[in-house]
């Protein structure tokens, strides 16, 4: 790679997959008749593939390749795989291929790895048989795992009854080969382990063995409460030893020490290593290949205030590149990763595209149905077990039905234009294809549709392929009738099929930002620098939000410099105008046409955009307990910060100070982890040291939730004699102000659960870490928005871990710690991410919304309401007509969902595409016996 | 199209034509992809099935919602072979609950006309959404069920009091009111789908449509429907001697 930001050349050699990309179908045929079998790799080499095979079943593409255990290549015999391929799809005579691209921006994805428990390590990986790691595990729960979703032990294919998991392998370890960081993905993910291991198997006796749980992400609190409530679970608290194999069953004893029972040891009959994440191991020779620099674990040295941008600029990383990350923060990364490409070739935009034209629509309301069906042979897939000539034959029987043909692969490109002429050529009106799933292939033939000049709704998919070659492969009679009723269901429907417009909105190419803290400020950057106005409100006086009263990050980060620089670039930007004091008093709008009206100290304004984000943050808890607000003494981490930015005088004659986690959360009436706490807590107990070296510091801690490379940090925090004492919430630690030797001091008793005794110790100071908690703001922001809120109170995203960003509303997106508590970095990320989301709509022109959405035959709506009420996405309204009141779509917020229909006792609202008549029709066809 | 689309009328389409069990497929509770959630609203719809089945003497295993996600191929097949073994030993709809093909038919069409009604004087119950599968279970009893049927209300228009002055009639959202200009109107009782729209239209000053409770004609359902074979006039209810 060479070059420099917006001209990057990059050369690459594309290995050969012996495999012609556009010609494979995915039908696996070769597969099946592929006469080598090998350790399957993705399977953990746990069951067996094919050296001709597809990677896993939802790859992309969905095409095989071939692998080097392929006889062809090793001895030049065999073929077989290119004798049974219908397509000659397979090439033996491809070779690497090099080739040299030029790009204004790179993205490196390349992940992580696990951690491989070598063999002879203390684990025993690989030598007892029953010792496997968690990714064995995940692939052994899987459905698509090498027993299809059973879970069997490796010694003697048995179902394993009583479980254990072993925490923390690999990770927060000093020994050589260990990373002393912490994975931050393990303990959340063994949960869902216990949880599926308990789904598949009730009695299942499961058992984790950890130090700290670390439920840190949103919603991971109450996930780590049902995972430990489900009956025979036990999460124990204890380093732990695999001590020995019984040689006649094969089960695994375990030592490890309980503060109850002292050391005792306990056979099970498989274990589970909850293996940490490692950089790539070939981490180095990219960092060379691309010039950027490694951090000291050999992940990516990322920016400080931005973990996408690496050393170098135009360069940017997506996922756990950046160091171990959990799917959300991978996912906003990478759309975050995509906005700051965005903004570097933000002058390029959409010169590559090109776009499709097609013919004119005919008008084919006036005729009868005239349905043509194109049943498909898949090569073998289909042909082998039913028959396709007489499913033929019995479609031209079906009503409607004018023209019938067998084809060997209905989605080659050859294929799609022939069913393109014979719909000219026979005057076709709808059109039915019998192949395979419409999820895959649907758009393509729909495509078709449109190049033949009719409407795209005029298609109907019947798949016989998943639905029925595939799964009756042993009775080729039973298939073929089956496939008759199929393809019966399917005429059945198409004769009904309506003709449905898609409509283009067009898009306002401005965004409104709420919020102007980090996110916000961020995130109107991004979306600034990329061409577009952006309206930034903000509530207060002046920028910044919560950062304006944090000084330092643990990372070493000068937080006061990076605000005021951000408010600068801020102010100084053309195409960002900010309100402060800003009230919104209505917003109004959909996805593209939104109407934001407000107050602020610039006077009442109204804002047209087209994408809203909103990023108002969060609130800090004001704690009512441990005599805060009662004495001076007791403060909140927040206020220690200051304290320590100001450098006190209180803070360096202090002789002792205590620090209280999880104060106001982690209860019941606020059941999360603020998930800064921790760090915070380590942050400002190391900054307290360096400026007072001989004060005592306590802190009193429930789990210690220093994940990813923040453990370094507790453990340097432990070297310097900060002393961490874990307690529980049902013996809380008490403050009482007392005198000790004539000196006020505050007096912390509490029992120290690894001594077993109970402390009292003396301090000058405590701090406590406080929660986040929801802006007071919450509320009302979603209401105006029509978006919702999760149980906690915070702003709900469309998905929890593939839209982290996105509201189920259109449109609207989310950052920052409206979203849920974040550091400061994760909510630059977060930010860029939401740009990201903005700018794939903004650099649209207009948005498409799908035919197939409800509409409301008035003069059936009597009114009631029932609609309205199960419409997750606000789409139906209520509106004054001639003949009264009657409910209303908005096609454009609807999803076509149809649950309104079901609720409609009058049949008014019926979901186009999917009517009763058209679902009913195809219920009576299947019952009409072929 | 999410699972919360299917409608009681599919079911109740299904078994009139003759299908012997309905199986719904929905994706694993709570696991939605999107904010719809809609399989709770087909488990609430199939819950009140179910009580409305046994309601009529039909055996409620007949209808089947069983949760799965797009990669459990073994749990479809799984959950496919259960429920199509259970219909077998349950033999064919109809004759196996001891119940004519006539009889059968005539309880189909009045479970088929009160749909809309269900549909409207359940709304709320039918929109709640329940946290546990569990608790679907208890959402609707049987003897809620029994007085949905028993005292469903009727609407009748009075000739005497009838001004034929066709605001009714042009507000019905089902076309269920003949009649015309100074022609008294009538409710033709087989279309009318109870939602009182009628009543609430008539001028007060006519006060033309009563509303009455409890007194439908012909009552829909012998007492005592249960799933055991009736005997009844000395034939059983399949209508063999």
């Amino acid at each position: 790679m060479e070059g420099e930001p917006g001209a990057f050349k990059v050369r690459l050699t594309k290995k050969p997959k012996y495999i012609l990309e556009d010609k494979c179908t995915g039908c696996t045929t070769c597969v099946e008749n592929c006469p080598v079998t090998y350790p399957d790799v993705f399977n953990q080499r746990i069951s067996r593939n094919k050296a001709i095979h597809i990677y896993f079943p939802q790859a992309i593409p969905l095409v095989a390749y071939i692998d080097e255990s392929c006889l062809y290549l090793k001895e030049k015999k065999c073929r077989i795989c290119a004798a049974v391929c219908k397509n000659g799809a397979i090439d033996f005579n491809q070779r690497p291929r090099k080739k040299e691209i030029n790009v204004g921006a790179i993205i490196l994805a390349p992940g992580m790895e696990t951690f491989d428990p070598q063999p002879g390590s203390e684990y025993h990986y690989k030598e007892f048989a029953n010792v496997i790691t968690s990714l064995d595990f995940e692939r052994l729960l899987s459905s698509t795992g090498p027993f299809q979703g059973e879970t069997l032990r490796p010694s003697d294919g048995k179902h394993p009854e009583k479980i254990a998991w072993i925490q923390c392998v690999g990770s927060r370890r000093i020994l050589p080969g260990a990373n002393t960081y912490c994975s931050a993905v393990c303990c959340t993910y063994t949960q869902k382990q216990v949880i599926l291991t308990k789904d598949h198997s009730p009695e299942a006796e499961c058992t984790v063995f950890h130090n700290d749980i670390r439920a840190y992400g949103k919603d991971f609190e109450r996930y780590f409460e049902k995972a430990e409530g489900l009956p025979g679970v036990r999460f124990i608290r204890s380093f732990v030893s695999v001590e020995k194999e019984n040689p006649e069953n094969g089960n695994i004893t375990l030592r490890y020490a309980t503060a109850d029972e002292g050391v005792k040891e306990e056979e099970f009959e498989m274990v589970v290593l909850s293996v940490g994440l490692n950089a790539p191991s070939d981490s180095r020779t990219i960092a060379a290949k691309f010039g950027i620099e490694l951090e000291s674990h050999g992940f990516c040295m990322s920016d400080p205030l931005n973990p996408v941008k690496t050393s170098r600029p135009g360069i940017f990383i997506s996922g756990a590149f950046q160091g171990p990350v959990d799917i959300p923060e991978s996912v906003f990364g990478a759309s975050g990763a995509g906005s700051l490409a965005g903004e570097l070739l933000n002058s390029r935009r959409g010169g590559l595209s090109k776009t499709r034209a097609y013919p004119p629509e005919r008008d084919v309301c006036g005729e009868a149905p005239r349905i043509g069906v194109f049943v498909c042979h898949c090569g073998a897939n289909i042909g082998r077990i039913v028959n396709v000539p007489s499913v033929v034959d019995y479609a031209l029987s079906l009503p409607n039905v004018v023209y019938a043909r067998e084809q060997l692969f209905s989605c080659a490109t050859n294929s799609a234009r022939e069913i393109s002429d014979l719909v000219k050529e026979k005057g076709l009106n709808r059109v039915v294809v019998a192949a395979c799933s419409p999820r895959t292939l649907e758009p393509l033939f729909r495509d078709t549709l449109r190049e033949a000049g009719i409407n795209q709704y005029f298609f109907e998919m019947a798949n016989i392929r998943e639905h029925c070659s595939w799964v009756h492969s042993k009775e080729k009679e039973k298939a073929t009738r089956k496939a008759k009723d199929i393809v019966r269901m399917s005429v059945a429907r198409a004769g009904l099929l309506e003709p449905l417009r898609e409509y283009d909105l067009p898009v306002d190419k401005s965004a409104l930002v709420v919020g102007g803290g980090i996110a916000g400020m961020s995130c109107a950057l991004s979306i600034a620098n990329q061409g577009h106005d952006v309206y930034l409100l903000e509530k207060d006086r002046e920028l910044g939000g919560m950062a304006r009263k944090l000084h330092y990050t643990l990372e070493g980060l000068d937080v006061q410099a990076c605000v005021s620089d951000l408010i600068q670039k801020v102010h100084r930007h053309q195409r960002v105008h900010v309100y402060t004091e800003a009230q919104i008093t209505d917003a109004k709008g959909y996805v593209g046409n939104f109407t934001t009206t407000a107050k602020s100290a610039r006077g009442p304004v109204q804002i047209r955009h087209g994408a809203t984000v909103i990023a108002i943050g969060a609130d800090l808890h004001r704690p009512t307990e441990y005599l805060y607000g009662q004495d001076p003494r007791v403060l909140t981490q927040l206020e220690l910060e200051q304290k320590i930015a100001q450098s006190d005088p209180g803070v360096l004659q202090c002789r002792g100070l205590a620090m209280i986690q999880c104060v106001g959360c982690r209860q019941k009436d606020r059941n999360y982890c603020s998930r800064i706490c921790c760090g915070n807590a380590v942050k400002n107990a190391l900054k307290f040291r360096q400026m007072n070296p001989q004060a005592d510091i306590y802190i009193f801690f429930r789990d210690m939730r220093t994940y990813g490379f923040k453990e370094d940090y507790y453990r340097e925090a432990a070297a310097k004699d900060i002393k961490f004492i874990r307690y529980e919430p049902a013996e809380k630690p008490v403050i009482e102000a007392a005198t000790e030797e004539g000196r006020p001091v505050l007096r912390i008793s509490a029992p120290d659960p690894v001594l077993g005794v109970n402390l009292a110790l003396d301090v000058d100071l405590v701090a406590l870490s406080a929660a986040v908690i929801p802006s007071a703001q919450t509320a009302e922001i979603a209401g105006l928005f029509k978006v919702s809120l999760s149980p906690d109170g915070f702003f709900k995203e469309a998905h929890v871990k593939l839209r982290p960003v996105d509201f189920g509303t259109d449109g609207v997106y989310l950052c920052g710690a409206a979203h849920y508590p974040k550091f400061i970095r994760e909510t630059v990320s977060q930010a860029c991410g939401a740009a990201g989301r903005v700018l794939a709509l903004l650099s649209n022109d207009t948005v498409v919304a799908s035919g197939s959405v409800c509409e409301v035959q008035e003069d059936r709506c009597i009114a009631c309401g029932a609609c309205i009420s199960v419409c997750s996405y606000g789409a139906i309204e209520f509106k004054t007509t001639p003949k009264g009141r009657k409910a209303t779509v908005n096609p454009v917020l609807c999803k076509g969902d149809g649950l309104c229909n079901t609720k409609c006792a009058t049949n008014a609202i019926q979901l186009k595409h999917f009517t009763d008549e058209e679902l009913l029709n195809e219920i009576d066809a299947v019952l009409i016996s072929g | 199209m999410c699972s919360g689309r299917i409608d009681a009328s599919f079911v109740l389409r299904a078994f009139s034509k003759g299908a012997d069990g309905v199986f719904i497929g929905a994706c694993h509770l709570g696991e939605c992809n999107y904010m719809t959630h809609g399989n709770f609203q087909t488990l609430s719809m199939v819950s009140l099935f179910k009580k409305i089945m046994e309601f009529v003497g039909i055996n409620p295993e007949r209808l089947k919602m069983a949760f799965m996600s797009g990669s459990e191929a073994g749990v479809y097949t799984e959950s496919v072979n259960d429920f199509t073994g259970k219909v077998k030993t349950l033999g064919a709809l109809g004759s196996s609950e001891g119940l004519g093909e006539d009889e059968l038919k005539s309880r189909l069409e009045a479970v088929e006309r009160f749909i809309p009604y269900i549909k409207l004087v359940k709304k709320d119950k039918l929109a709640l959404r329940l946290d546990e599968e569990e608790q679907y279970d208890r959402l609707f009893t049987k003897e809620e069920v029994e007085a949905l049927f028993k005292e469903a209300v009727t609407y009748r228009i009075d000739p005497e009091k009838c001004r034929a002055c066709m605001i009714c009639l042009r507000k019905c959202p089902v076309g269920a009111i003949a009649g015309g200009k100074n022609l008294t109107h009538t409710i033709d009782q087989d279309a009318c789908i109870k939602c009182g729209t009628c009543f609430e239209a008539c001028p007060p000053r006519f006060g033309a449509i009563e509303k009455i409770s409890g007194e439908t004609l012909p009552p829909p359902f012998p007492e005592n429907p249960g799933n055991k074979r009736e005997v009844r006039n000395g034939q059983d209810a399949s209508g063999q001697l």
